[in-house]
């Protein structure tokens, strides 16, 4: 049985005092199933947030709760859409530079104050002033705002950012270059709006639950670090008659295994599934076991850089390695939990990208084994010239069964030898960030729903760019992407190029692995950035 | 010994410089920093952050501002991983937590450490003696990050008694399993070292003068014995009063306590600075306490011993 008497007592005190129109309906609005009384969502989190800011905060379990507290001027739907936020629609100028947002007039601060254009004018230059230092500075770069990068650099004044407020409801934005998916970059915590007032007056102490006002369809009421936050439903929210969730507990809980067993007991209402446990509990819970694609990919990087070892130059050597990976076996003997086998850098769940054929997807993994062994001997690698290298991963039982197994299969089928080592995260970062390494793991997942926040890892500018990888094809390429109209022929004929000169080992794309109770409604699946939101949830009567 | 006792805590001033500047020199040798991630920060960006915290200034600047703050101003810096919170903040809420269910964990062990040694001792060779080295020497192989586990399976997931983690202000239920996976260990080695310590005092020559003058056995185990059967016990339990109160990073990560401990292993992964030495400080601090308490303890057990 469920534990949790305070919880429960809590809610049900909460309903009887404040009953909405929407627990007195009982039933879904839109699907039409029975809602359940306690409409509490507990989840689990990994770790402590690293803030509540949104103009601060900069980890994935931060910005979920972050999207529940403030609203920015877009959302997204289950779908990974955009929808409206706090803007009701925006309009772009001729030159695609200058966004007109019209803000809803009926959008409030949890302490009643209306949201105005000027909160958000506020809160970005706030992202960008050098005195906060926000870790998330660049992504007001990235989103081409003008001047951000001048005033980040302080070279400039933070009044000369490209944003501005005619009046209560507009918003202004001036680009320096024309950039498809900006809409879609306004649905970050990074662009959310703060309450200046509330800011001026408490300082850095401002987030703490008896300080913090909020937009967003809740407030945070309690936050233990370490052990737990909740968040409550927001009666001054804009939408909060449509809002079904009251309540949403987030527990941190560092060991997956705990956690799953807790989610067993009935405390949680989900949970990720550790590597490997995703057959046994589908069978066991079929109605819990959920798996669905992520946009994030995984994948061994070649230290290219003058510091790589001489081998690794050489595309043969390369191919070879890449040929010779069995990835069924890694996404269904180590993973198990429905991850794609992947031979782009790109995941196929990227909205707009079309997975373009590559040689080595349609081959057998016989066919490619034998192909493996062809280019790796007219290399001139074999049994009297064995290849050998190191390989890194940062420490974690799974990295280290996916390269324990891709070294077994170098040795058997080629006679490679490869050596390996862990690395706790920082150091690893910092070994691979050097250019210490000869062949390296890596994964990322995107920042926006577009194939380009993948592939411009692998332009030569890019600073994410490990094996310094360089080929002049490919950063023209993707400069004339970020302009053009048709960018799928684009991200195709890079994807090419990388398959033909295979800088990278694809291995597989992540997906969403998750136990999640029969009794919630509502969850995103195919949001594949998995922005969630808890007032788009719902708990069903069981 | 008042004398005594202001000695050692002039020493121990020096100590925890030499402790907080060794610290300091390490944790900067340590690869990478507060700011490396996997998505490398601009340079502009990571030096606006640096310039923020002042990690921009040299080393022994750093230290010397560190060193200020803290005695001007009680102040022990921000958290860089945790940007709403400063190191006082972590402190202040994960330190109680950890003295609770460590204090309450000392008890227990201590208690039944003691009573268990003291009895196994008393009936050496007999069935009771033998049940009590088994249970200790299992409950010494069994480390608390298996019985962590082990303890939710049974407790929360099979008959659904207590929950499965969370602090919950301290409430009872949310003690229990914590205490119990602390102070097994703890327990055990108390319980054999009462063993052996309190074999060896009732062999001695003046236990046999008791016992030939005729006092009954209680008065010879409780007034003569217990006293120098404690004295190895007193020089274990005062590091592990330390050791317990300052947590258990195992406690914290499988029952989501939220103490200390996590917080300070979290510290040294996320290179977060202040929180680290914040933490070793108070861990540096406690330690010269407690042995100093352990060696009071010590001169009150053995008249011998003289300050």
């Amino acid at each position: 049985m469920t534990f949790k008497p305070r919880f429960l007592a809590a809610t049900l005190l909460a309903t009887t005092i404040a009953a909405g129109p929407i627990l007195a309906a009982e039933m879904h609005p839109v699907t039409g199933e029975p809602l359940a009384e306690d409409q509490t969502f507990v989840y689990r989190q990994l770790d402590e947030f690293s803030s509540v800011d949104p103009q601060v905060v900069e980890d994935v379990d931060g910005s979920n709760v972050v999207r529940d507290l403030f609203e920015g001027l877009m959302n997204q739907d289950a779908e990974g859409n955009l929808v409206p936020g706090v803007a009701t629609g925006y309009t772009l100028s001729d030159d695609k530079m200058t966004y007109t947002f019209t803000l809803r007039d009926n959008a409030k601060w949890s302490n009643g104050d209306p949201v105005v254009a000027g909160d958000f004018v506020y809160a970005w230059k706030r992202a960008v002033n050098p005195e906060l230092a926000s870790p998330y500075s660049w992504f007001m770069e990235l989103m081409s705002i003008e001047n951000a990068a001048a005033i980040i650099a302080g070279e400039m004044e933070i009044d000369a950012l490209g944003v501005s407020a005619p009046d209560d409801r507009t918003l202004v934005v001036k680009l320096t270059k024309p950039l498809p998916y900006f809409p879609q970059m306004v649905t970050h915590a990074t662009t959310f709006p703060v309450n200046p007032a509330v800011v001026e007056a408490f300082g850095a102490e401002w987030t703490k639950p008896e300080n913090i006002v909020s937009n967003g369809a809740y407030v945070l009421t309690e936050h233990i670090p370490n052990e737990r936050s909740v968040r409550e439903k927001n009666p001054m929210y804009w939408d909060a008659d449509n809002v079904i969730i009251e309540r949403t507990v987030a527990l941190v809980i560092n060991d997956e295994n705990t956690a799953l067993t807790r989610y067993l007991a009935g405390e949680l209402d989900r949970t990720e599934v550790p590597a490997g446990q995703f057959p046994r509990l589908q069978k066991d819970y079929p109605e819990e076991a959920i798996s669905f694609p992520r946009l994030c990919n995984y994948y061994y990087t070649f230290n290219l850089s003058d510091t790589g070892p001489e081998a690794f130059k050489d595309v043969r050597v390369r191919k070879a390695l890449a040929l010779a990976v069995d990835r069924k076996i890694i996404t269904e003997n180590i993973l198990a939990g429905g991850q794609p086998e992947a031979y782009t850098f790109t995941p196929a769940a990227t909205a707009g990208f079309e997975v373009p054929d590559i040689e080595m997807a349609a081959m057998s993994q016989a066919e490619r084994d034998e192909q493996a062994r062809e280019l790796l001997a007219e290399a001139g690698y074999g049994p009297d010239n064995p290849l050998t290298f190191d390989m890194i991963y940062n420490t974690s039982e799974a990295h280290k069964k996916i390269a324990v197994a891709m070294s077994q299969m170098w040795k058997q089928k080629l006679g490679v030898e490869a050596t390996l080592a862990n690395m706790e995260w920082k150091t690893f970062l910092e070994v691979r960030g050097n250019q210490d390494f000869e062949l390296a793991r890596g994964a990322w997942c995107g920042d926006y729903n577009e194939a380009s926040t993948f592939l411009d890892l692998l332009t030569t500018p890019s600073g994410y760019n490990d094996g310094k990888y360089s080929n002049a094809m490919v950063d023209e390429l993707m400069a004339s992407a970020a302009t053009a109209d048709d960018t799928q022929s684009i991200y195709t004929e890079v994807e090419q190029v990388i398959a033909e000169e295979m800088p990278i080992i694809p291995i597989y794309h992540y997906a969403g692995v998750y136990m999640m109770d029969s009794d919630v409604g509502g969850w995103p699946v195919n949001n594949v950035e998995q922005n969630w939101y808890s007032k788009d949830l719902y708990k069903i009567a069981e | 010994m008042t004398a005594y006792i202001i000695r050692r805590l002039f020493v121990a001033v020096p100590t925890l410089v030499i402790l907080i500047v060794v610290c300091f020199y390490l944790m900067q040798a340590a690869p990478g920093g507060p700011f490396t991630s996997e998505r490398p920060l601009p340079p502009q960006v990571l030096a606006n952050i640096e310039a923020r915290y002042g990690l921009d200034q040299p080393l022994w600047k750093q230290m010397w501002d560190y060193l200020v703050g803290i005695v001007t101003r009680f102040d022990f810096g921000p958290s860089f991983a945790y940007k709403d919170r400063d190191v006082n903040d972590v402190i202040a809420q994960g330190f109680p937590v950890t003295l609770t269910y460590g204090a309450i964990s000392f008890v227990v062990a201590t208690l039944v450490g003691v009573s268990l040694g003291v009895a196994a001792a008393i009936r050496h060779n007999t069935w009771l003696d033998y049940i009590a080295v088994g249970a200790t020497f299992s409950a010494q192989a069994l480390p608390n990050f298996v019985m962590a586990p082990i303890l939710v399976i049974v407790f929360t997931w099979q008959l659904g008694w207590l929950p499965g983690g969370g602090w919950n202000g301290g409430q009872w239920q949310y003690v229990v399993m914590p205490v119990i996976a602390l102070s097994t260990s703890y327990m055990a080695s108390i319980a054999r070292i009462t063993r052996s310590s309190m074999l060896e005092t009732l062999n001695s020559n003046f236990i046999r003068t008791a016992r030939a003058k005729g006092l009954p056995e209680r008065t010879v185990i409780w007034r003569h014995a217990m006293k120098p059967t404690m004295l190895p016990v007193v020089s274990y339990l005062g590091p592990t009063f330390v050791a317990m109160i300052t947590g258990s990073v195992v406690i914290d990560i499988y029952f989501s306590t939220g103490g200390i401990g996590r917080a300070y292993v979290d510290s040294a992964l996320n290179r977060d600075y202040a929180v680290m030495l914040g933490v070793t400080i108070l861990y540096g601090g406690l330690t010269v306490l407690f042995n100093l308490v352990a060696d009071i303890a010590y001169a009150w057990l053995d008249p011998k011993i003289r300050y």
